[in-house]
């Protein structure tokens, strides 16, 4: 599908263009004339919607990055600090400046709600499998970059739950202190009290983590959107998949993407922006905590430490188990689980619509998901009282986390050896235009 | 080194139930529901007559303790705000004492050691009642008074926990419950022993508009008046929030249309 370009330069100008840079032509062949299968339906337009939020970040993260000083040296008499205090500003001296800051902090969230239902998405259309196994590592690895980015971002304002989220999460690299107890001699530091020493660019979280925080956080967007170049260099190769799951098999399947595609992603765009205008114009702290009106203070710990909401289910695997390198492992093995998705699902079915018993694992790993971000909110030692008996609720964490795990690597390969597919329409087109699949036509 | 081991042991195993017994008495209450104009999340604007009472309240009980750095005397004449006329700005702010910079002979200390103050503009910040963090807690039993310039959105609750503090007052405490020296019993603060005496009394204030000065009042205005600190944009936001959702329901539904209307004779 690459590779046949049908685009025609008309004036001298865009010939004399075309044969030196055919950036035109590329523009045409990928955003207009790409043939797209005639039966995305709306999880299909989060792509779209995912590029216009990276664009949001980027646009009004450098607008306030024109206002923000990156600075922890106290203010007021040692109750503030230059970064909160510049945050405070933008919000109440910059023009519009409230309005900016509101659309970053949520855009960040509603970027996050994008990504998981893409990602949902993708798993259950079998969207990773062959020959799409290098966009979907792609996919992983921007996911991996906005943690990274978020994180780093929501530390900036310095507020008690900045600073606590960044005392937490640098300390995670001092569990490796079990694997080297000292480097060099018995009095110096273990390996991983040294790598956080090197991150925090000092003795604890302070001013010089907060400006390589905010260098890292300027910088990881454009890596970001080189990734996600690739991501749709790499999707433009073996063209979309679709609800069906089947291959397309000629001009009959497909329209072109524009204008069938673009105004169907508009559609769907502006009624996911209604939503983020409500929580930036009427709910606009709706998604923060307001220990992050607080400024930071190193000798306050906040009673309660919680990340942003779209890092709960990762807080509550690494809560659940008490053995601290372990809790860590696990952390970063449920990401990089991730990576292995394509060669974990061993079925030659790729859409779970024709896939009766892994269709029902599925809709248990999103419940799963959802609860692991419930319990990740609870305070850690909180507990259940179910008809007179006390559930601790370390136990729904761990058999939660526990389930994550299995699906990936239990149910994905094994379930195909006993479940057997429906039967799959012949062709997209006459999935659509026929009678087998109905619903299959939005 | 025999009996210090059992009675370790009893500590750990007892520990957990002493706790439990305690935190029933001292978790906090949840805050008391206020329904106040700006709370409705769409339309809700600021009563302008409790913004300006309520800056009275601050300016007459809470400034003696805490401080509103964020807040300069022009807010007050801001729109969206408590709306003081450009004369009564002005008025307020050379009212107010705040610290002068260095005078001719680079000095901002007096020779008895005070600091040098002149009158206000309007573009001053509210002054503060202490120096530094460490003045405001060695004048308060310890516990420095927070500024409260977002106090409203760092507090869950917002502005109904501050109403519940500050009209929790005078409550007898439970049974055995140890309202610690120089602490006041207050059953919406975390731990219930806080070290703000009480700052409301009816009558506490005199109101110009004739309003009558109870407690409830008082602490009506006043955390209107912190709301509109903490959120000085809060109008303005919401304005333009109805303006941006009709233009994006709007938007969309030619979005939609156009979208029938291309599909038509796809599927
Ligand atoms: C005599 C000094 C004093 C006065 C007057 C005073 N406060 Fe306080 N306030 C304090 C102190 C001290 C604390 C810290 C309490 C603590 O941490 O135990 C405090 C704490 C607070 C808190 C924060 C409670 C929390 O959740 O941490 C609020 C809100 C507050 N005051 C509001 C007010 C308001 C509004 C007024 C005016 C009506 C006022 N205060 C008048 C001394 C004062
Ligand atoms: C992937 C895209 C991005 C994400 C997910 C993201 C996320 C975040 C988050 C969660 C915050 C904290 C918001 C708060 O609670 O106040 C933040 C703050 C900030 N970000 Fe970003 N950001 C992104 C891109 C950018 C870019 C490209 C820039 C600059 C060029 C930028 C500049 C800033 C600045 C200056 C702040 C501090 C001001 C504030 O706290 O509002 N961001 N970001």
């Amino acid at each position: 599908m690459s590779g046949n370009s049908t685009y025609q330069p008309k004036t001298g100008l865009t010939r004399w263009l075309d044969s030196r840079l055919p950036i035109l032509r590329l523009a045409h062949d990928t955003m207009t004339t790409f043939p797209t299968p005639r039966n995305l339906n709306v999880w299909y337009t989060f792509g779209a919607i995912l590029t216009f939020f990276l664009a949001v970040q980027i646009v009004t993260g450098i607008v306030l990055a024109m206002h923000f000083l990156p600075s922890a040296v106290l203010t007021n008499g040692g109750t503030s600090s230059v970064a909160f205090d510049s945050v405070e500003s933008i919000m109440r001296d910059v023009n519009y400046g409230w309005l900016l800051r509101y659309m970053h902090a949520n855009g960040a969230s509603m970027f996050f709600l994008a990504v998981y239902i893409h990602m949902f998405r993708g798993l259950y259309y079998g969207s990773s499998k062959a020959p799409r196994e290098i966009l979907w590592i792609l996919g992983v690895l921007i996911y991996v970059v906005m943690v990274a980015t978020a994180f780093f971002g929501y530390v900036l304002p310095w507020g008690q739950m900045s600073f606590w989220a960044a005392t937490v999460i640098t300390n995670l690299f001092s569990a490796l202190d079990q694997v080297v107890p000292h480097m060099g001699g018995a009095h110096a530091p273990g390996i991983g009290t040294m790598i956080a020493q090197w991150l925090w660019g000092g003795f604890a979280v302070g001013d010089a983590t907060l400006n390589r925080f905010f260098s890292l956080h300027y910088l990881l967007p454009f890596v970001i959107a080189g990734l996600v170049g690739l991501h749709i260099w790499a999707l433009h190769v073996p063209g979309n998949n679709n609800p069906l799951g089947i291959d397309v098999q000629g001009p009959q399947d497909t329209v072109p993407f524009h204008p069938y595609y673009t105004v169907k992603d508009g559609f769907y765009l502006c009624l996911f922006v209604i939503i983020y205008a409500f929580l930036v114009f009427f709910h606009p702290d709706f998604v923060g905590n307001p220990d992050n009106y607080t400024p930071a203070n190193p000798l306050v710990t906040p009673p309660h430490i919680v990340p942003e909401w779209y890092l709960l289910p990762f807080y509550a695997m690494l809560r659940s188990i008490p053995q601290k390198l372990f809790g860590v492992l696990v952390l970063f093995g449920a990401l990089a689980t991730l990576l292995f998705v394509p060669w974990l699902d061993t079925s030659r079915v790729r859409s779970m619509r024709f896939r009766p018993m892994m269709k029902q694992f599925f809709w248990v790993f999103v419940a799963d998901c959802i609860l692991l971000g419930y319990l990740g909110s609870q305070e850690p030692q909180a507990v259940w009282h179910l008809g007179g008996i006390d559930v601790p609720l370390l136990w729904p964490a761990r058999i939660g986390t526990l389930y994550y795990f299995v699906f990936f690597f239990v149910v994905m390969p094994f379930l195909p050896l006993i479940e057997t597919p429906l039967e799959r329409p012949k062709s997209i087109a006459e999935a659509v235009l026929g009678t087998a699949q109905p619903q299959a036509a939005e | 080194m025999r009996i210090v081991l059992p009675l370790a042991l009893a500590a750990a195993l007892l520990a957990p139930t002493l706790a439990a017994a305690q935190t029933a008495d001292s978790e906090p209450l949840p805050p008391r529901s206020l329904d106040l104009s700006f709370q409705e999340p769409y339309f809700g604007l600021y009563d302008r007559a409790a913004l300006q009472r309520g800056y009275q309240v601050y300016k007459e009980v809470c400034s003696a303790c805490h401080s509103l750095n964020r807040i300069a005397f022009h807010d007050l004449g801001a729109p969206g705000g408590p709306g003081f006329s450009e004369a009564q700005v002005k008025a307020l702010a050379a009212a107010a004492k705040v610290p002068a910079e260095p005078n001719d002979k680079g000095e901002t200390y007096n020779s008895s050691g005070e600091r040098i103050t002149r009158p206000g503009i309007p573009a001053d910040a509210m002054p503060a009642p202490f120096a530094n963090v460490e003045a405001a807690r060695a004048a308060n039993n310890g516990a420095a008074p927070p500024d409260l310039s977002v106090i409203v959105k760092a507090r869950e609750g917002g502005a109904n926990y501050v109403y519940s503090i500050l009209t929790g007052f005078g409550q007898k405490p439970p049974p055995g419950f140890k309202v610690l020296a120089g602490k006041y019993y207050n059953p919406y603060f975390a731990g219930r022993n806080i070290s703000m005496p009480p700052p409301l009394t009816d009558g506490a204030v005199t109101y110009s508009d004739g309003t009558k000065a109870a407690i409830d009042q008082e602490a009506k205005d006043v955390v209107t008046f912190l709301s509109w600190a903490a959120e000085p944009k809060m109008e303005e936001r919401k304005q333009l929030g109805f303006e941006v959702v009709a233009f994006l329901v709007l938007l969309s539904a030619l979005l939609y249309l156009s979208y029938r209307r291309v599909w038509r004779d796809k599927h």
